[in-house]
């Protein structure tokens, strides 16, 4: 874990009045795994979708860079966003179902997303769509080439949408809440399949996911967004075990396995506000218990060692 | 596969079975030709001639399956007009309406899917809010009108093009047709162009559609977020799936553009089975438009099974009926 594969600095984009993403700054280094968490609507696709450069009109990127390969590729142009998608760096979505063309077979998927990026014979394509359905674990795969989307389960289906962001050995992979629509038995099966995957390439990871346990076992790093904006950051079992931020420990506390039986699910009271609307200050105020009148004004981040967050009112550092 | 071709082709012969009973009563509703074929001086003895010639003295029911054995030998009776077999008439101006026909669903699939293509791409653009006030034009004006109109500009005003008749026609698999020499083919561009307008139109608005709801599925950002070029996002991805509506409605357009083939070659006097028609309907030729009916729903029929073989070709989901799980 050392180089730097991917620094988003500040990044802002709006669609419109909606301020999807609003200042977010992470890094990525070769290899490492980064859980993204937060509500429904805090932007952890948008910000995906901005990294690849595939955000949706009318959403553009108002400012910040995302700087790749030494440069910031915010200012690259189609082409050279196009070549570097699916060959350098890759994402797959949350519902296997939708990701894949349901008239096309899976081998013309697959061969045409090698030879986007590689000047090579259709024989030599499609021997590497093969090899690599049968890396992801897709019995004969041979025969499985030819079938077609519906013919796959869930859990198949997305298993080859891993193969396809796995063709061209990407330097990182954005992995938008993709076990979400799975049952959790196949869920289980793909993130240890996918954690196997990526360590053998050394590939780097961003997992988007609301799901806290799956990036307790999964991730080096968690960042927890709320409101278009990264409000806390560090080493997942620090951040797990020890919330600065009081959103963090409220959506910890709201996972239901650290309920006591028969006690109510505890949840965060009030509602994610409107990225339409979002306050100067700390934007979780409203629904803070912490809050008082200081977290109306802009928050800076404070950064501790490898541990960085946004919030005046920090928690102890000690929590039981 | 198989299975399900031959049982659609039976619920074919259904339909064309039931159609034989519709057609021959209506023709009996409409009128009697026995008023029109005959001279109004002749006398009973004449027209008791010719009613027993024709078979019109039987009851309906024995007339019907005198017809229906006639026609399962091929045989839809003579023209009283023209003294030769129906069918033999209708088929003799069959190739006439079906290259208007066909030169007219070409026209609309050449000019409709790049249009509604571009204006699904740039659906807030200034030359796709053009293109989509034109074609509601196109489907609100009458056929004959534009067509009237087309003549009058082209073909008297500007002299650029013939406007009536089919002109020349060279022979191909035995056939007459007029696209194979240039007489022909600029008889030919106003009546096609005249009955592709409303289908353009169509097939326009409808691609249009598809675009904007296939453009924002998943599948299709997955395609680009494989660093497919966008020609072949469009061209491969959204294409194919938008074209099982399309050929959906080319198909049964097919059909609708044989029917309103009636009044632009009348407007054109483009000699098919449309004009035929109208002419027997003037004169009551019974065969003629029970042939044209016959033909007309057979037509159909076939056109019918091609669209859903054509739909299994291009949507895997979809199986033929009966073909088992
Ligand atoms: N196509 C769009 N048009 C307008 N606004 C959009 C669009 N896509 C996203 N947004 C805005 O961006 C906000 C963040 O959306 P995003 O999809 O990133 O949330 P998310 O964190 O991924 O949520 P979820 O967990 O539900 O996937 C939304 O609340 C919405 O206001
Ligand atoms: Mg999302």
């Amino acid at each position: 874990m050392n180089a730097t594969v991917l620094e988003v600095r500040d990044l802002r984009t709006h669609f419109g009045q909606a301020k999807a993403v609003d200042g977010v700054s992470f890094s990525v280094a070769r290899g490492e795994v980064l859980g993204l968490v937060g509500e429904s609507g805090s932007g952890k696709s948008v910000t995906g979708f901005s990294i690849i450069g595939l955000v949706d009109p009318p959403g553009t990127i108002v400012g910040g860079q995302i700087v790749f390969d030494g440069r910031d590729i915010t200012r690259s142009s189609r082409e050279e966003m196009r070549a570097l998608r699916g060959r350098r760096m890759a994402m797959i979505f949350q519902d296997p179902m939708m990701t894949l063309n349901p008239v096309l077979r899976i081998d013309t998927q697959m061969i045409e997303a090698v030879q986007a990026h590689e000047n090579v014979s259709r024989t030599d394509a499609r021997a590497r769509a093969r090899d690599a359905l049968g890396m992801v674990g897709i019995p004969s795969p041979d025969e499985r080439l030819q079938a077609y989307p519906h013919q796959f389960s869930g859990g198949m289906r997305q298993r080859v949408v891993i193969a396809i962001a796995l063709l061209h050995q990407p330097d990182f992979i954005i992995a938008d809440e993709p076990t979400t629509a799975l049952d959790v038995t196949i869920q289980a099966q793909i993130l240890a399949e996918m954690q196997k995957l990526v360590a053998q390439n050394n590939t780097s990871l961003i997992w988007i996911t609301h799901d806290l346990a799956v990036v307790s076992r999964l991730a080096d790093r968690i960042a927890v967004m709320y409101a278009g904006r990264i409000v806390e950051s560090g080493p997942v079992s620090d951040v797990l075990a020890r919330p600065l931020h009081p959103y963090t420990a409220g959506l910890i506390d709201s996972v239901p396995s650290r309920n006591q039986r028969g006690e109510r699910l505890r949840q965060i009271p009030g509602m994610a506000p409107s990225v339409a609307r979002l306050p100067t200050g700390c934007a979780f105020a409203p629904r803070c218990p912490r809050a008082d009148a200081v977290c109306a004004q802009a928050v800076p981040l404070f950064a501790a060692g490898p541990r960085e967050h946004r919030c005046v009112h920090p928690l102890p550092e000690l929590r039981v | 596969m198989t299975a399900a071709v031959v049982r659609r082709l039976l619920q074919a012969v259904m339909v064309m079975l039931a159609m034989t009973v519709i057609v021959f009563i209506a023709i009996n509703v409409i009128g009697d030709p026995v008023d029109i074929l005959i001279s109004p001086d002749a006398d009973q003895i004449e027209r008791a001639r010719v009613v027993q010639a024709l078979g019109l003295d039987l009851p309906l029911w024995q007339q019907y399956l005198r017809f229906l054995w006639a026609a399962l030998h091929g045989d839809l009776g003579e023209s009283y007009v023209y003294n030769e077999p129906a069918i033999r008439v209708i088929l003799e101006r069959l190739p006439a309406t079906l290259e208007l026909a066909v030169a007219a669903i070409l026209i609309a699939i050449v000019v409709g899917v790049p249009l509604g293509l571009y204006a699904g791409l740039r659906p807030d653009g200034i030359l796709t809010r053009v293109i989509m006030t034109v074609s509601i034009l196109g489907f609100s004006l009458p056929t004959f009108w534009v067509g009237l109109v087309l003549i009058m500009f082209f073909g008297v005003q500007l002299g650029w093009l013939p406007s009536g008749g089919r002109g020349q026609t060279a022979e191909l698999f035995g056939v007459q047709w007029a696209f194979l020499t240039k007489d022909g083919l600029a008889h030919l561009i106003l009546p096609a162009v005249n009955l592709a307008l409303f289908d353009a139109c169509l097939i326009l608005r409808l691609t249009r559609a598809g675009v904007a709801e296939v453009l924002p599925l998943d599948f299709v950002k997955f395609a680009r977020a494989k660093g497919l070029k966008e020609t072949r996002v469009i061209g491969v991805h959204v294409s194919k799936n938008i074209m099982i509506p399309v050929v959906t409605i080319i198909g049964l357009e097919f059909g609708s553009i044989v029917a309103f083939s009636v009044v632009t070659e009348s407007v054109f006097s483009w000699p098919g089975m449309g004009k035929l028609i109208i002419d027997s309907i003037n004169v009551l030729d019974r065969p003629i438009i029970t042939a044209y009916l016959m033909a007309t729903v057979a037509f159909f029929v076939i056109i019918n099974l091609v669209v859903d073989l054509t739909y299994t070709a291009l949507d895997p989901r979809v199986r033929l009926q009966g073909e088992g799980p």
